[in-house]
């Protein structure tokens, strides 16, 4: 994406023999790790690879069990995230650390070494202004952080890092949370960081970015390093077999649709957002049994809103939501939970699982109400324990043991926790927010064939998804929502990436050019 | 490859229940080290003071029933506090609760026992104070549920509300004109007294073994337990689940009150046998400690109950055979919190030892697959 490759640049992290240990893993094995300035390093790797333990240690969070560290050749000792502070060392994690109550410019002057005791606020916020301006990363440093979507929540994490002169950027899965043209504008921040000399590392598990934001590429598998790459030297297809260890399928078989009564019924909703801003204006929808309808669209533009309207976790204002004919408008969850809707949250850290709680009983936390978990008015431990020892192995989850709290377990593995207990617990309609979001190659496909499983059930999914590919292969049909409203709805054969991009920028499918509409892809 | 071992801080895949054993035991002998240092500082010896504390609290079938029944409000409202607790709802209006249903029954006592047939009137107090104690917490619960108002303050501000009405009442209107201006209420009815076996042990044990044992029950093996646990840990993910979060929340303070007004109950009914000062003495407020130590595990409840009580008794017991401060058995319960609350990071974190064999190993098990 820049010229730096060829610029003979020196060396300014050196990690050498890194080896990071957790219980029942080794995370990192002899791990050595190059960057130049002034580059930007992919690093690439499937869930639990290692990627991010290499990272973290490198930013102070975590220590290596042996090891050392250089940085701009000189060997130093990163205790903690301050030390690597001081050294110029930043990273945005996969899971943001912002205070949700704490606004965009509290959050981020919030530990830096020269605040004041009283912090001149519009001081600092003109500075936040002017490096906001220069970077292109638009966001009110007056606005709290819930009330910002996960996209805006991710340019305040690197507006924290840019206030704080960071010279070694890492982001971890920074994408994952992004849509395209957000992506696009990441690449266009981190290729005006790299021209003033910055250096980045960027750890991901898809090719295509690999492809476009690195200079170069190093690949992990199982804590261990493969191998390290010129980004030019190298492709996709080549890159999925080193990361993988053995060739991918990248197509899924999905058969005709059998459709079946409509089970899902959406009639003209209108919500409001957290701040209570219109989210949906006039939502009208149906998915019948058998079908998969794709949701594209940037995120926050109704997505989870329309997700919370369904499942009573939202206020319907006006118009009706019907599951199988019964209408269950506003609605307590329960029982639209009972009525056969499961939910993979969007935001699955903080909605879908319980950290402090043990892998077994999340996995319970759908089917304890009734036989065989619940019987005779107690709990069955012992059920509940072989149903979630089922459950791990049907769904490949990597845990210890079923008693480990999920807390401890991967972002991955913690998605399957969730996936496995709503895919176990629907019965008709299946509400599934960005379910491949931050899972590799093999897990993704995973996802994807138990969908379609699901489809083949009878049940009917609405898929919510920023992955196009996504959309393509696993769905029949394509609504495109913009402004908490729907552009159109078009069976997904028939749709184009060019058509979906002037939808999601706002174009109603009945104003897109007629020869759009009939240059129909295979 | 480099030999040698590494000395890590780890945390634990999963909380260790040895530790969970361990760490408040060893954290208990851990505070007697400190408290012995005080000790020495003013100039008693210590092994000398806490032999004389055991047998102060445990060396006669007196003493050891004295500390029962000391023990058997910290029992009872550790076991109220300890329902709230489990959601995180910060109930700490346990010693509001337990006077207001101390003034509940001695007013069924008082005022309708002439009413009522002999074998109710007991039954009769002791239900419309834990029901007292119930609606007292009730208010905070639902004012929590409904409209999010911080638990933390109401249920303190209420104790207050609570304590001052009581000592309204047997200062004033219930004051026993018999009792030579002493503030108090007259005697309770015969028909009230809650039964003793032995000294001035009453029944109130019995109670609250059966609450540790159903609570025990309910929190590991009901739908309810499994809510409060979730709803603690995470209210976001329990509405997410169609957990009706604010009836949990009810219900569970009305059973968390309602135990706490039992324990004032049967102080009135047990011990004093009328409404006078000392009923509120700090019983609900020390609950928070036992629940606490307890991990919020009811049986559990009962032993460290009866470990506090002991050393209240026994600083009691040291101040009139040594001529020491009281003081000594609340600075034992105050610095038994200290060790617990530190030890508490072993439960989840551990030291080990690797060695690079082990590593090694380890490295093997992990390469299995991929390697060639």
């Amino acid at each position: 994406m820049n010229s730096s490759q060829n610029r003979q640049s020196r060396p300014i992290v050196e990690m050498r023999g890194i080896t990071k240990h957790f219980p029942g893993v080794l995370a990192n094995d002899h791990v050595d790790f190059t960057l130049y300035e002034g580059e930007v390093l992919a690093l690439l790797g499937e869930n639990g690879a290692g990627k991010s333990t290499l990272m973290n240690i490198l930013a102070g969070l975590y220590r290596q069990d042996s090891g050392e560290i250089h940085i701009d050749t000189k060997p130093v000792s990163i205790q903690s995230p301050r030390d690597a502070s001081v050294l110029g060392i930043g990273m945005v994690h996969q899971n943001f650390m912002l205070v949700s109550t704490m606004t965009v410019a509290e959050n981020i002057v919030l530990g830096t070494r020269s605040l004041s005791f009283v912090p001149d606020m519009e001081c600092i916020r003109t500075r936040i202004r002017a490096l906001s301006k220069r970077y292109g990363l638009q966001v009110d440093p007056g606005a709290y952080i819930w009330q910002l979507s996960v996209g805006e929540q991710q340019r305040v994490e690197i507006l924290k890092l840019l206030y704080r002169d960071v010279r070694i950027l890492i982001l971890d899965e920074p994408t994952a949370v992004l849509t395209p043209q957000e992506s696009e504008e990441l690449n266009k921040v981190i290729t005006q960081m790299i021209g003033e000399g910055k250096s980045a590392v960027f750890i991901t598990h898809k090719m295509e970015e690999v492809m476009t934001f690195s200079n170069r590429v190093q690949v992990l598998r199982k804590g261990k390093p493969v191998t390290v790459k010129k980004t030019s030297a190298t492709n996709p297809q080549e890159l999925a077999r080193l990361m993988v260890g053995r060739e991918v399928l990248f197509r899924l078989d999905k058969g005709p649709s059998q459709l079946g009564h409509v089970v899902l019924d959406i009639q003209g909703v209108h919500t409001i957002d957290d701040r209570g801003y219109p989210a949906l204006r006039g939502i009208d929808l149906q998915i019948r049994s058998g079908e998969i309808l794709g949701i594209a669209g940037v995120a926050g533009n109704g997505q989870r809103q329309l997700a919370e309207a369904i499942t009573g976790l939202r206020h319907v204002e006006q118009g009706r939501v019907l599951i199988n004919g019964k209408d269950l408008t506003n609605r307590a969850p329960l029982e639209i939970i009972r009525a056969g809707v499961s939910h993979i949250p969007a935001d699955r850290i903080s909605m879908g699982i319980v950290g402090n709680m043990s892998v077994a009983h999340n996995l319970a936390m759908k089917g304890y109400r009734k036989p065989p978990l619940f019987q005779v008015g107690v709990l069955r431990p012992r059920r509940i324990l072989n149903f979630a020892l089922r459950l791990i192995s049907l769904f490949q989850i990597s845990t210890p043991r079923p008693q480990t709290e999920v807390k401890f377990l991967s972002g991955g593995n913690i998605q399957k926790t969730i996936l496995a207990r709503e895919i176990d617990a629907c019965r008709g309609l299946l509400i599934a927010g960005y379910p491949s979001r931050g899972l590799d190659v093999g897990a993704t496909e995973a996802v994807r064939k138990r969908l379609l499983e699901q489809r083949e059930a009878g049940n009917a999914i609405l898929l919510i998804s920023e992955d196009l590919e996504e959309l393509y292969t696993i769905s029949d049909r394509i609504a495109v929502l913009y402004e908490g409203r729907i552009m159109g709805i078009i069976p997904s054969h028939r749709t184009t990436t060019h058509m979906l991009g002037l939808m999601m920028a706002g174009v109603e499918y009945g104003s897109l050019p007629e020869e759009l509409k009939t240059n129909t892809t295979s | 490859m480099e030999c040698g071992m590494h000395l890590v801080f780890e945390k634990r895949e999963s909380r260790s229940r040895l530790a969970a054993v361990l760490v408040p035991v060893a954290s208990f002998f851990a505070s007697l080290l400190l408290a012995a240092i005080l000790l020495l500082i003013t100039k008693a010896p210590p092994f000398f003071t806490y032999a004389a504390m055991f047998r102060g609290a445990f060396g006669t079938w007196a003493n050891l029933s004295e500390t029962l029944v000391k023990a058997i409000p910290l029992m009872l409202t550790g076991l109220g506090v300890s329902i709230a607790f489990r959601m995180e709802f910060w109930n700490i209006g346990a010693e509001g609760q337990l006077c207001l249903g101390g003034v509940a029954a001695a007013w069924v006592a008082l005022f309708w026992a002439g009413g009522l047939p002999h074998w109710m009137v007991l039954p009769a107090a002791l239900c419309i104070g834990a029901l007292a104690g119930a609606l007292w917490a009730g208010i905070p619960a639902a004012l929590n549920a409904y409209l999010n108002v911080n638990e933390t303050l109401t249920t303190l501000m209420l104790n207050y509300v609570a304590v001052l009405f009581s000592e309204h009442l047997y200062y004033g209107p219930w004051r026993d004109p018999k009792g030579y201006g002493f503030p108090g209420t007259a005697p309770l009815p015969e028909t009230a007294w809650l039964l003793r076996l032995t000294g001035r042990l009453h029944l109130g044990i019995v109670f609250a073994f059966v609450l540790a044992g159903i609570l025990w029950f309910g929190f590991s093996r009901s739908r309810w337990g499994f809510e409060t646990s979730i709803i603690g840990k995470n209210r976001t993910v329990a509405r997410f689940l169609g957990i009706d979060i604010p009836r949990t929340i009810l219900f569970s303070l009305f059973l968390s009150g309602a135990i706490s007004g039992l324990a004032g109950a049967c102080e009135v009914t047990g011990i004093s046998r009328r409404l006078q000062q000392g009923l509120s003495i700090g019983y609900g407020y020390t609950a928070i400690i036992v629940s606490w130590l307890a991990q919020l595990n009811p049986i559990a409840v009962l032993f460290v109950a009866v470990l506090i009580a002991a050393l209240s008794v026994g600083g009691d017991q040291v101040q009139m055979s040594m001529g020491l401060p009281a003081a000594v058995g609340l600075l034992l319960q105050g610095l038994i919190l200290l060790p617990m609350l530190a030890g508490a990071l072993f439960t989840e974190y551990r030291f080990r030892l690797i060695h690079e064999n082990a590593l090694s190993k380890l490295r093997a098990a992990a390469g299995k697959e991929p390697s060639k």
